[in-house]
């Protein structure tokens, strides 16, 4: 199945973007995970730490792009929150690359593929989180 | 308000050597403002200590609570089952916090989770700055409203230094002199003469050269019998 990857995805554009390469017919890792956010803003320090101790590989952002967001500044937010997780993961010893924000329109289903390879490319070169063993291990 | 902010992760982590049931206490007052050490941060504190815990397979088990005031002993009060279960606290509160933690459960070490910095305010989202330096013996009404003890890098009471360049302090471009800001409020106030008025050595009394200051307002301390009353032995 491969990584596994979570993705908060904003309704607008996030999920859009994936819902539109699904219709497009392209294909990605079925070991993504989406979970749909009203807003990129939404997002929370918290929600990406316990997606990382139930052992998800890596985890992505998905907003809409910069100066677009249809709440004015949410995924402006979500950039800074992602930024937090990062540090924490450095304090931690996982590696900050295994969560990362990105922007996308609603009409770019082509681009929801590229993300989810470059995240699982992240997880080739990070290697699998040690917390997924962790948790496999007490199923 | 107290400004405080949260200790590296790894200085947390080295402290709590030695403790395998950690209780992470918040509070809900000035640590919450300045976006320390209230429940948001607690959270976010707690899941990474057990994310560490599980890397690690130190088999830590960290709780959360959160008070509306650590430095109220009223407030403290609530966290007492919380903290039978556990053999450490780290407080995400002031240094006046996480005293008052300890002071109120004695047999469990607490450890403090923020550097407590100074007496400030919060001059923009995400920016706290030092208002007043708790000197004892206020001369606001005469520096019009701006504190030389907390906000001159000098602690001048008589007007600026050299070191005033163009309204700015000479230890950091960024800095106002907070001199300059006095004129400027005076100015703006018709209370240039103010800045004639002489102000003597400080009297350091009240300040820190005493040991820990207390307050005392008689008319509110409660005697013995009130004392008994409220707590419903009488």
């Amino acid at each position: 199945m491969g990584p596994r990857i979570v993705g908060f995805c904003c309704s607008y554009c996030g999920y859009a973007s994936a819902d539109l390469a699904g219709r497009q017919g392209r294909t990605y890792s079925p070991g993504v995970m989406i979970v749909r956010l009203p807003c990129s803003g939404r997002i929370d320090v918290l929600h990406i730490l316990q997606a990382f101790r139930k052992g998800a590989d890596a985890v992505f952002v998905v907003g809409c792009l910069e100066d677009n967001c249809n709440f004015v500044n949410g995924n402006f937010e979500a950039k800074k929150r992602v930024q937090e997780v990062k540090d924490i993961l450095d304090a931690l010893g996982l590696g900050a690359g295994r969560v990362e924000m990105f922007n996308v329109a609603s009409n770019q289903g082509w681009r929801f593929p590229r993300i989810v390879e470059e995240m699982t490319a992240r997880v080739e070169k990070l290697g699998p989180n040690p917390l997924g063993v962790i948790a496999d291990d007490n199923r | 308000m107290i400004i405080g902010e949260q200790k590296p992760f790894k200085e947390i982590v080295r402290n709590l050597e030695g403790h395998e049931t950690i209780l992470v206490a918040g509070c809900r007052s000035c640590v919450a403002i300045c976006l320390a050490g209230g429940e948001k941060e607690v959270g976010v504190l707690a899941e990474s200590l057990r994310i560490h815990s599980d890397l690690n397979d130190l088999g830590w088990e960290v709780g959360e609570a959160t008070v509306e005031r650590q430095c109220e002993k009223e407030w403290v009060r609530e966290l007492a089952p919380l903290v039978e279960e556990v053999d450490c606290v780290l407080s995400m509160a002031c240094g006046v916090g996480a005293q008052i933690v300890q002071e109120m459960f004695p047999d469990t070490r607490v450890i403090p989770g923020l550097n407590t910095s100074n007496m400030g305010a919060p001059e923009e989202q995400g920016i706290w700055s030092e208002k007043c330096g708790g000197c004892g013996d206020c001369v606001l009404h005469l520096t019009g409203g701006i504190c030389p003890m907390a906000r001159c890098a000098k602690n001048l009471l008589n007007g600026p230094c050299g070191g005033s360049q163009d309204g700015m302090c000479e230890i950091d471009p960024e800095t106002p002199c907070a001199w300059d800001q006095i004129f400027q409020s005076l100015k703006r106030l018709g209370r240039l003469d103010l800045m004639e008025e002489n102000i003597p050595p400080k009297d350091w009394t009240p300040s820190r050269n005493g040991g820990p200051r207390t307050i005392v307002k008689s008319s509110a301390v409660l005697t013995e019998k009130e004392k008994r009353a409220r707590e419903g032995l009488d």
